[in-house]
């Protein structure tokens, strides 16, 4: 699944976007970040349960019970800050 | 009608086109966004300078769209057009553009101000604070922003 960061995400993790092989385990919106925080300790931080962020599924904001599917463009990024 | 550029626009230019052989346009509404002169001081003692805007292309045209359709269904409008920029800027410069046109005032100037509250809190936007140092700092959301969204729920 394609993994796209956004500001202070994108600088943490070290990369605007990438390609991650999901267990089948993983379903939801919510198993990804999971799944993303066994992936060192900068996803560990980067992700952790202090920080607040926001994902986009396809485009559209996801709650973290959304079913994700193969193919999926999957988007992480801080509460939006233009206008 | 909705833009993302990195390039500067002109507000009465775009005006002037929007109402442009459409007389059944009784009032425009238009909300210009600056970047604000930051003459505060951090506490480190270095001082903003520009800031940098970056978005997610793609999911920033899909919401932009989305916000106007729902205007637009809200309020009789003739016209909505949302201006957005990206990229570096510095104090006084535009960063967005909303301009509304109906044939009645109120409609323009309420669906306006809910553009604006929507763009807010629901385009992926990001702005970086550059000081005169070179140093980038991420801004952080308001929950104000939020508070000015909920008075549009019915």
């Amino acid at each position: 699944m394609k993994v796209l960061y956004f500001a202070w995400l994108r600088t943490k993790i070290g990369c605007a976007e990438e390609e991650i092989d999901l267990p089948d385990t993983v379903k939801t919106v919510g198993d990804v970040l999971d799944y993303l925080r066994t992936k060192g300790e900068v996803y560990a931080e980067a992700l952790g349960e202090d920080k607040v962020i926001r994902v986009a599924l396809n485009q559209d904001y996801a709650q973290m019970d959304d079913t994700i599917q193969n193919g999926d463009e999957f988007a992480i990024f801080p509460p939006v800050t233009g206008g | 009608m909705i833009r993302v550029q990195k390039e500067n626009f002109d507000v009465g230019a775009e005006i002037n086109a929007l109402s442009h052989g459409n007389t059944a346009i009784g009032g425009i509404c238009s909300f210009v966004g600056l970047v604000r002169d930051f003459q505060h001081t951090k506490e480190d003692n270095t001082r903003v300078c520009a800031m940098t805007l970056e978005h997610y292309p793609g999911m920033t045209e899909k919401k932009l769209a989305e916000i106007e359709e729902t205007a637009r269904q809200r309020w009789p409008l003739e016209d909505v057009l949302i201006i957005h920029r990206y990229g570096r800027m510095e104090p006084g410069e535009n960063i967005v553009l909303v301009v509304t046109a109906s044939a009645h005032r109120q409609a323009a100037f309420e669906s306006a101000q809910f553009l604006m509250d929507f763009l807010k809190t629901k385009a992926p936007f990001w702005k970086l604070e550059e000081d005169n140092t070179g140093t980038g700092s991420w801004v952080d959301a308001r929950e104000s922003d939020d508070d000015a969204l909920s008075k549009w729920e019915k």
